[in-house]
């Protein structure tokens, strides 16, 4: 075990675990809108910014991505991480005015309107729909493209076909910006333009999933044919 | 007689280039028509061609050595030299000069731990831009626990106007191999790989041609020389983007992922390429190892300062009347690269500034001129050496243009990875378009500073972190200027469009019709006799009639 310290509280952590978890898990509050227990941390959105002090040096950096280390002196609320947090705030903001979670984390901040021209941006482009999709899914349908400021989140080559509409991506987005729309019939996720028929059950007729989802799903676990032509329930 | 194709011999305002040896005779501006003449005249009878010659633009004597031309009396061309003396295709040219030597010294008479010692008391720093001590990351690479050990030559030379790596690899490819074979041994590496910008392809095909020949002279592969010792090398291209130059971006697209550098709290000496122990360094750091090796550390640290040993290569362009590839010693000042190697600015205009260290370098005033050149001072100044591009700016470069230009190339080539640095360098690009546009508001260059401080502090690679630089040099020197064009809504340079108007002088116009005739837009009008007026509302400030103007008649303010 590695022991080190948060605003002075001694810690213990496994080797290899990182700041932020072991922090949030002692009830510190750190902001952070990037980082997902489930997927590998990546420090895009570098709300989560620390302080570490370590041999006698002090240095900002992402906690998501900083490995816990013996003896090392972390600060969640310095001056310097709040000035620097409230400027990404207002960055955030100002790209994504309309999302209710910025806004609020912004008026917390008390952050009351970015000094900025508003754009209409949805996406903050933190990532983690593509890490769900290929880490947890396995499906790589989405991915960055483009750089700098024209950095974009989609399926490459704007051509959905690999979204299997699982909707993991929906469920992971932390500003609520992947929306998927669902009937009897069909299933929309709605940002990646990808629109997949549903799946009725044999038994009580009531659809249940895409069904390339289902196919994906046979191919991956190796299932029979027929596995997924009774749904959940009826299957009982 | 014999006549080789060099590669790039560093002065290229006066290229193309001929040198006759032994005698060293210089001949510029060379065209194929002169080669006859110089067959007949010089070769044959031994007779100088007085209009090849260079001219001193000071002192306006005709030079015929190339020893005698000012641009080169200055410089130390221990690693560069070469340059204009070989074939680089041909290996028995490298070796016939001392080639491949410190390569048999380093693996039959020095132990790896010896070669590590000699690098680390040569005190060679990292000619890529970070400065890191070089023995120290090779003897962490070598430490490191893990099989195998990578190395990594990195010519993704980036930099807008900067080329010295370039010319290395085009000019002298087996001085950057010969350093890479001596890296690899001393760390104990087997594989290694150039990664090379795919806009360089005779750098490309040299490398190539220099990776074959080395291979067949036993100095590449397996046993090298007979020593026990294998090492290979891969070459791969480069996509264009600016941030593959940062190492563990370079790595991530040598893997074949995108080009995004990730988080480096363990180093990449102990978990790079593939995770495994990898050392990397630049084609300018590669160069100097031979020479080290070759002829001892204790005389290559006798150039240079204190902290920064040795020489750097700069790329020296801009408003100076001799652009070109310099090699100086370390600690030598800016003054006499810009005035006595670069000759001084053009036209008897005025030095501004000077910025070095790439599109993330700082931009230095006159007032620092006497700076001796090294890492350390360079840092000082907010500036930095990073890969060594020098661009001269004169009295009329406006700062706040140039600080919108390198904050443009920025915002385009970050990755986009960290909020600071997209979105940071985005809006720190529309503040200054703003302030160049007319429309700057009072506390812009506050927000600026405070955008700066965020974009450097908290993003995650080395891009980020210098990303601001240029901004916040010029208002640290050039504030004045920033201010003028807020609340005097003026760009005393008058560049920036939106801020400048043309007008003619109707004492001075003569209504000769040039400048009518020249608009493109058709805002000036006159007739004959009349002195002539331009239409502000149709003007798109051209500056053409400004140009054309034989009379001195058209003003800009």
């Amino acid at each position: 075990m590695i022991e080190f310290t948060v605003d002075g509280v001694t810690l213990e952590a496994e080797e290899g675990t990182n700041v932020l978890p072991v922090a949030l898990e002692n009830g510190f509050e750190i902001p952070h809108l990037c980082s997902h227990d489930e997927v590998s941390p990546y420090g895009a959105c570098r709300l989560c910014l620390v302080e570490v002090g370590r041999g006698g040096r002090r240095r900002m950096t992402a906690s998501c991505t900083y490995p816990v280390q013996e003896g090392i002196q972390v600060f969640t609320d310095t001056e310097k991480v709040q000035r620097a947090r409230r400027m990404i705030m207002e960055l955030l903001l100002a790209r994504c005015p309309d999302r209710e979670i910025l806004q609020e984390l912004a008026s917390q901040m008390g952050i009351e309107k970015p000094r900025f021209e508003l754009r209409q941006e949805e996406c903050i482009l933190c990532g983690l729909c593509e890490r769900v999709c290929r880490e947890v899914v396995g499906a790589n349908a989405i991915t960055f493209f483009s750089r700098g400021h024209k950095r974009e989140m989609g399926p490459p080559f704007r051509d959905p076909k690999a979204c299997i509409a699982c909707g993991a991506c929906v469920y992971v987005c932390p500003v609520d910006c992947i929306k998927m729309e669902e009937t009897e019939e069909e299933r929309t996720i709605v940002r990646w333009e990808r629109t997949l028929p549903m799946k009725k059950c044999k038994t009580c007729g009531q659809s249940f999933a895409p069904w390339f989802q289902l196919e994906y799903i046979k191919e991956k676990v190796k299932l029979p044919k027929d596995f997924f032509d009774v749904c959940p329930d009826c299957r009982g | 007689m014999e006549i080789k194709i060099t590669g790039c011999h560093g002065f290229c305002e006066r290229g193309p280039l001929l040198v006759i040896n032994p005698q060293k005779l210089f001949y510029q501006k060379v065209q194929v028509d002169d080669v006859p003449e110089i067959l007949s005249e010089t070769i044959e009878k031994g007779t100088v061609i007085d209009r090849l010659l260079y001219v001193n633009p000071v002192t306006g004597e005709k030079i015929v050595h190339e020893d005698d031309v000012p641009f080169y009396r200055l410089q130390e061309r221990i690693i560069f030299g070469k340059n204009g003396s070989i074939d680089p295709t041909s290996i028995e040219d490298h070796i016939s000069t001392g080639g491949y030597r410190a390569l048999v010294k380093a693996l039959f008479h020095m132990s790896p731990e010896e070669i590590i010692e000699s690098v680390k008391k040569s005190g060679l720093r990292g000619r890529g831009g970070g400065g890191f001590p070089t023995g120290l990351k090779w003897e962490s690479c070598r430490e490191a626990p893990g099989e195998p050990k990578y190395l990594i030559c990195n010519a993704d030379e980036g930099d807008p106007g900067a080329y010295m790596d370039r010319s290395l690899l085009e000019g002298n490819p087996h001085s950057v191999l010969e350093g890479m074979i001596i890296g690899a041994y001393a760390i104990g590496s087997n594989q290694g790989y150039v990664y090379v910008r795919k806009e360089y392809p005779l750098a490309v095909q040299n490398l190539r041609i220099a990776l074959q020949q080395a291979g067949e002279y036993g100095l590449l592969g397996e046993n090298i020389l007979g020593s026990g010792f294998d090492f290979s090398v891969k070459i791969n291209r480069g996509g264009g983007a600016f941030v593959c130059g940062e190492s563990t971006a370079l790595m991530a697209s040598l893997e074949g992922q995108p080009g995004e550098p990730r988080a480096k709290h363990i180093h990449t000496v102990i978990s790079g390429l593939y995770e495994k122990p990898t050392n990397l360094n630049n084609v300018e750091t590669w160069a100097n190892v031979p020479v080290i090796i070759d002829k001892g550390d204790q005389w290559y640290a006798q150039i240079g300062t204190e902290g920064s040993k040795g020489t750097k290569i700069f790329s020296l362009v801009g408003k100076v009347n001799n652009t070109g590839l310099v090699e100086v010693p370390m600690g030598i000042t800016l003054r006499e690269i810009v005035y006595d190697i670069g000759g001084g600015i053009p036209g008897g205009k005025k030095f501004k500034a000077v910025q070095t260290g790439g599109p993330s370098g700082g931009c230095i005033p006159e007032s620092l001129l006497d700076l001796p050149v090294d890492f350390d001072r360079l840092t000082e100044v907010g500036s930095m050496m990073g890969s060594g591009g020098m661009i001269v700016m004169d009295e009329n470069t406006c700062m706040v243009d140039v600080a919108k230009y390198f904050i443009n190339f920025l915002r385009d080539e970050s990755c986009g990875k960290c909020t600071s640095c997209r979105e940071g360098t985005q809006r720190m690009y529309e503040v200054l378009n703003d302030i160049t546009e007319g429309k700057g508001k009072r506390g812009d260059v506050e927000l600026l500073e405070e955008l700066g401080w965020v974009v450097a502090e908290a993003s995650l690679c080395a891009l980020g972190g210098t990303a601001p630089n240029p901004v916040l040099s010029t208002i640290q020197y050039f504030r004045d200027e920033y201010e003028a064009h807020i609340d005097e809504k003026r760009c005393p340079a008058g560049v920036c469009k939106a801020l400048i108007q043309y007008t003619i002088e109707p004492e001075v116009c003569t209504a000769c019709g040039r400048c009518r005739k020249a608009c493109p837009s058709g805002a000036v009008s006159g007739a004959k006799k009349v002195p002539h007026t331009i239409a502000q509302e149709k003007c798109t400030k051209c500056g053409m009639c400004f140009e054309v103007c034989k009379f001195d008649a058209v003003k800009v303010q």
